[in-house]
């Protein structure tokens, strides 16, 4: 189980958290042709190595922030808040 | 008491005046307090404990800790019995009822046992390659009973065990003497230290030898603080250094009638650092029928000797490819155990040059081994050609060690060689972790503990660790071959618990078995309890020899958790029975409970599903109540249906894009009724949306849909809208809901003094009033799930019960019954309303229920908005919502049966979602999703069930009342 630091109560377990998937996935307006919105919808990066994903802090203060996470060794390499500057894209010590 | 039980000072951890009784397949036996089973059932000459696996043959006892692979037992009765655990791990307790595993009829004559005369037939992949006609399936049960492991217990476990969560700077896995110290440099160092021990006593393998320095270094832990955990085993070490490990509480046998006792506790630790001091296995020698009752491991021999008292045979033979026999001969020896030779694989070397007063055999082996049913002599095969017979009651063997790697390739870690000493060590640290002492590699004491000092204080300080000093066990091997020369007879056994031979293996590698995960899946080596703890390096030491490769080569299975076996009750812990799935409760449930209510659970809640009287059935409940409310009216408690408050200058903006009706264009204390939908347009949740204020709304929404509807909003407010002033309040269990319904409702209100205001001529449906009553706020809507004229009073959750009670004094007069959620579905599929999940699914759109109206004129770009336009949506065949009718006027049409247009196998054309007897109409009406269902009204159908067929024709909606006068009271 994963330890999540929480911007607004710090250091928690996994459990505490929910995963919403991708992070930064813009939405299409209403205009978007149906080949764009079915990417939106249904197509996703499965990458090996760092992935940006969010996350809510579902059992504490309901807050949703973004993680920096490599796929494969779990370590999370950064938390930044929702709307807070994406981190320069970095790369996950080996 | 039995000529197996040495004299002291043998036996340092029994206590002889203290009887124990005990029984073994329900023979009367005895032991000493500070036994272990396996102990006490070799000092009573014990030697056949369990049936093998697969072969059913006699099995003793192998090791005498973890890693025992054989010695299986089922132990307890009723509620407090676990199957298939060690011998080697249960203490002694006065009766204590253990029973063999895997023999029937009896331990000492088992049926099964013949398949051993039939091993030829049984070699490794026999099933995966023979049950294969006409399926696997029609063998499996036969198999099964011949095969298991123990039985399952009948009845609920009769105690509780509960789980802890603590953190620490540094964890120390391991109570011996390097774990210790890691332990008191890391605490002395400043760090918060906790460490775990497996057994009661500290001192591993120490603490049945020399425990001297064991006792400094343990008052020393304690003066520094460590937090010591005892017969407690760290099984896993999970993401970010999270260690689970499982603590035995109450392990003495029975606790008696009474109060459940605390059996075992989860520990969750979160640690900084990890130290894994968790020691070494020895690895078995491998030589034909090395699994008879009396062969076993050297050291195991050793401890049953100084700790317990017990000699595993009176005249045994030592055979050994490392130098650890040697002290283990003099430590038999010491307690009253005749050596009768020590049999080394290796050439002479100092340790056997120095063994003057012992007869020695180099570059030896055991070649045959007398006594299926317990050991009576062995024949020994020397390199020089001469053959040896002795005879003895019992082979001790070692052919090295195996460190104890397992957190380390758990936590990640990588694995190396070492061909000197014939074993896999860590090549390095692992992330986390950091091994100290033999699982480390490092056996010289001095060394070892002075690394374990540097690593303990380097980890506190936050630096990085220095190496272990590898080596010190001396040269072990040659290799695992030992006894593989040709021309033996018997099988040569490398995991006993699964029966795996060495002809297993080669029969794998003739048929190009080359990886070792392959490997152990096809033979089935190192699976079961044990997890390989005695036979996995033997196993790919084999698969190394046979196919030409050097075990670094070959390589290990990668090791998972759990270390040893967990209880599904300490892993559970307190989350069972009424804790498993917590239900909501209603504020006023004692007093729907008073009056007669039938609980059920729907969803989350616990609530009346209806009101019967005495005798009468559910559904006639549900069938008189829903003729009431249409006749007179009805009191109902819709406490658990969803509530939101949104407040905000943004709110009404917010609702727009949440829903699929525009909610801006509401007036204050006007309602309406919206439906959510998901970002691929199916129907998420519906329900009233009321306007309280200019940034202000009230929001209902279905009692199972609350979470997920409410975890929505915000997850659009923080990640998709978190410029809008706009705040959702979840406000559920803060009011109550009573609802009041029928044609006579408002008569029933205002007998109980609601304000006039409220009247159905002063108010119009689908409003919302800010009321009083008796002092009581009070929010009330005119809305209705039943299509008759409705009330729902909303107020603070502890005044439910009063309202109700104030309420039910007056029902007489009005001719009022209570309702449950039963009356309440058949009032609503009357009325043609759908039940969000019930009537939809995962694939149904607005326009699929007739919800669609409106969408055109609509600006926000709503949630799921543009999937409605897609080609799918779009398509005409889609499952639309429909009213059936039986053609024969009486039949329920059963809910999930499929409309097609002749007998299944057929296509699909639709389902029935909900099916109710109408009271009001007399005749059964349902509701059904069918293709093109919406151009299909009169058409007559065929509805299976069951293969029965129902003839049911498609009619308009709603059932009752279509003008939708009834609402106006």
């Amino acid at each position: 189980m994963m330890l999540l630091n929480c911007p607004w109560c710090g250091a928690r377990d996994e459990w505490e958290f929910v995963c919403g998937g991708t992070s930064h996935i813009a939405r299409p307006a209403l205009t978007a042709s149906d080949a764009a919105w079915g990417e939106y919808l249904f197509f996703r990066d499965n990458p090996k190595g760092l992935h940006r994903e969010r996350w809510r802090h579902a059992h504490g203060c309901g807050q949703w922030f973004n993680v920096v996470r490599h796929t494969v060794t779990h370590q999370v390499v950064s938390v930044y808040a929702m709307g807070e500057a994406q981190p320069a894209a970095g790369k996950a010590p080996t | 008491m039995s000529a197996f039980r040495l004299d002291a000072p043998a036996g340092l951890w029994i206590e002889r005046t203290r009887p124990v009784n005990f029984t073994f397949n329900g023979r009367p036996l005895s032991g000493y307090r500070g036994d272990t089973l396996a102990s006490a059932l070799l000092a009573n000459g014990v030697r056949i404990v369990g049936r093998s696996f697969k072969l059913h043959r006699p099995r003793g006892i192998l090791a005498c800790g973890v890693e025992e692979a054989s010695g299986l037992v089922d132990v307890g009765t009723g509620g407090r019995y676990t199957p298939n655990v060690r011998v080697t791990l249960v203490p002694l307790a006065q009766g204590l009822a253990a029973r063999s595993v895997n023999c029937w009829p009896s331990v000492g004559f088992d049926v099964g046992a013949l398949s051993g005369a039939f091993a030829a037939l049984l070699p490794a992949g026999f099933y995966y390659k023979t049950f294969k006609w006409p399926s696997w399936g029609w063998f499996e049960p036969a198999i099964r009973r011949m095969a298991g492991m123990g039985r399952a217990p009948t009845v609920p476990d009769a105690d509780t065990y509960e789980e802890v969560a603590t953190r620490a700077d540094v964890l120390v896995v391991g109570g011996g003497i390097t774990g210790l110290t890691a332990a008191v440099a890391a605490a002395r160092a400043g760090a918060a230290t906790v460490l775990v021990a497996s057994g009661a006593r500290l001192g591993g393998g120490l603490a049945w030898r020399d425990n001297s320095d064991v006792r400094e270094l343990a008052s020393a832990a304690h003066a520094a603080g460590v937090r010591i955990l005892s017969r407690t085993v760290a099984f896993g070490i999970y993401d970010h250094n999270l260690v689970a490990a499982c603590e035995t509480v109450q392990a003495d046998g029975d606790p008696g009638p009474g109060a459940p006792a605390l059996r075992e506790r989860l520990w969750r630790i979160r640690a900084r650092a990890v130290i894994a001091a968790t020691g070494a296995f020895e690895r078995p020698l491998v030589f034909p029928d090395n699994d008879r009752p009396g062969v076993m491991l050297a050291g195991a021999a050793e401890k049953y000797a100084r700790a317990f008292g017990v000699a595993c045979g009176r005249r045994v033979v030592l055979a050994a490819g490392c130098d650890s026999a040697y002290t283990v001969a003099a430590g038999l020896r010491a307690a009253g155990v005749r050596v009768e030779a020590l049999i080394d694989t290796r050439a002479a070397s100092p340790a056997s040059e120095a063994a003057r007063d012992l007869e020695v055999v180099t570059e030896a082996r055991i070649a045959a081994i007398a006594g299926a049913r317990g050991v009576r002599g062995c024949t020994v095969q020397s390199a020089r050609g001469r053959a040896l017979s002795i005879e003895c009651d019992g082979v001790l063997n070692t052919g090295g060690y195996a460190p104890a790697v397992h957190l380390h390739s758990q936590a990640g870690g990588r694995l190396r060689w070492l061909e000197e000493e014939s074993m896999f060590v860590p090549d390095g640290a692992a992330p986390g972790l950091t091994s100290v002492g033999a699982c480390a590699g490092a056996f010289a004491r001095a060394a070892a503990v002075s690394h374990a000092s540097e690593v303990g204080e380097a980890l506190a300080r936050g630096r990085v660790a220095p190496p272990a000093p590898l080596g010190g066990v001396g040269r072990c091997g040659p290799d695992a071959q030992g006894g593989a020369a040709g021309g033996a007879r018997g099988k040569r056994f490398i995991d006993l618990q699964n029966d795996v031979s060495a002809d297993d293996v080669a029969l794998a590698v003739r048929e190009n078995y080359r990886s070792v995960e392959h490997l152990k899946r096809y033979t089935t080596t190192g699976m079961g309890t044990d997890q390989g703890k005695t036979s996995s390096v033997n196993a790919l030491a084999l698969l190394g020899a046979y196919s030409g490769r050097s075990p670094e080569e070959v390589g290990t299975t990668r090791f998972r958790p759990p270390f040893v076996p967990v209880t599904l009750g300490a892993v559970a812990g307190r989350r069972v029975a009424a804790l498993y799935r917590p239900l909501k409760r209603l504020p006023a449930e004692a007093w729907h409970v008073a009056r007669g209510a039938l609980l059920e659970n729907f969803g989350d809640w616990c609530r009346p599903a209806a009101y019967p009287q005495p005798g009468e059935s559910l559904e006639a409940a549900a069938q008189r109540e829903a003729r009431a409310v249409r006749a007179s009216a009805g009191l109902f408690d819709g406490s658990p249906l969803g509530k939101l408050e949104i407040f905000g200058p943004d709110a009404a903006h917010f609702l727009d894009l949440m829903y699929v009706g525009p909610m801006s264009t509401l007036a204050t204390g006007q309602a309406r009724y919206g439906v959510l939908l998901n970002e691929n347009g199916t129907l998420a949740d519906d329900g009233i949306v009321a306007r309280l204020g200019p940034e202000h709304f009230w929001v209902n929404t279905t009692s199972a849909g609350i979470e997920r509807t409410a975890a929505a909003f915000e997850e659009w407010l923080q990640c998709e809208y978190p410029h809008f002033r706009v705040l959702v309040t979840p406000v559920t269990s803060r009011w109550a809901n009573v609802t009041v319904a029928g044609p006579r409702a408002w008569e029933w209100l205002a007998g109980a003094g609601f304000d006039p205001a409220l009247s159905p001529a002063a108010t119009q449906h689908m409003t919302l009033h800010d009321s009083a009553l008796g002092g009581v706020p009070l929010r009330v809507l005119r809305v209705s799930f039943s299509g008759e004229l409705g009330y729902e009073v909303n107020l603070p959750a502890d005044e439910a019960t009063g309202l109700l009670a104030r309420l039910w004094a007056q029902a007489g007069a009005v001719g009022g019954v209570l309702y449950g959620v039963e009356a309440l579905q058949v009032l609503r599929v009357e009325k043609g309303f759908i039940h969000i999940g019930t009537d939809t699914d995962g694939t149904t759109l607005p326009g699929d229920v007739g919800l669609a109206r409106g969408i055109e004129r609509k600006a926000a770009n709503f949630v799921g908005r543009r999937s409605l336009t897609r080609p799918a949506s779009r398509d005409p065949d889609r499952l639309q919502l429909v009213g059936l009718t039986p053609l024969d006027g009486r039949t329920v049409l059963p809910v999930g049966a499929q409309i097609a247009g002749r007998a299944p196998p057929a296509t699909i054309e639709g389902r029935v979602t909900s099916s109710f007897m109408s009271p009001e109409l007399g005749r059964p009406v349902a509701l059904a999703l069918l293709a093109r269902g919406a151009q299909r009204l009169g058409e007559e159908l065929n509805v299976y069930h069951l293969r029965r067929e129902i003839k049911a024709c498609v009619v308009r909606l709603p059932f009752v009342d279509p003008q939708g006068r009834r609402v106006h009271g």
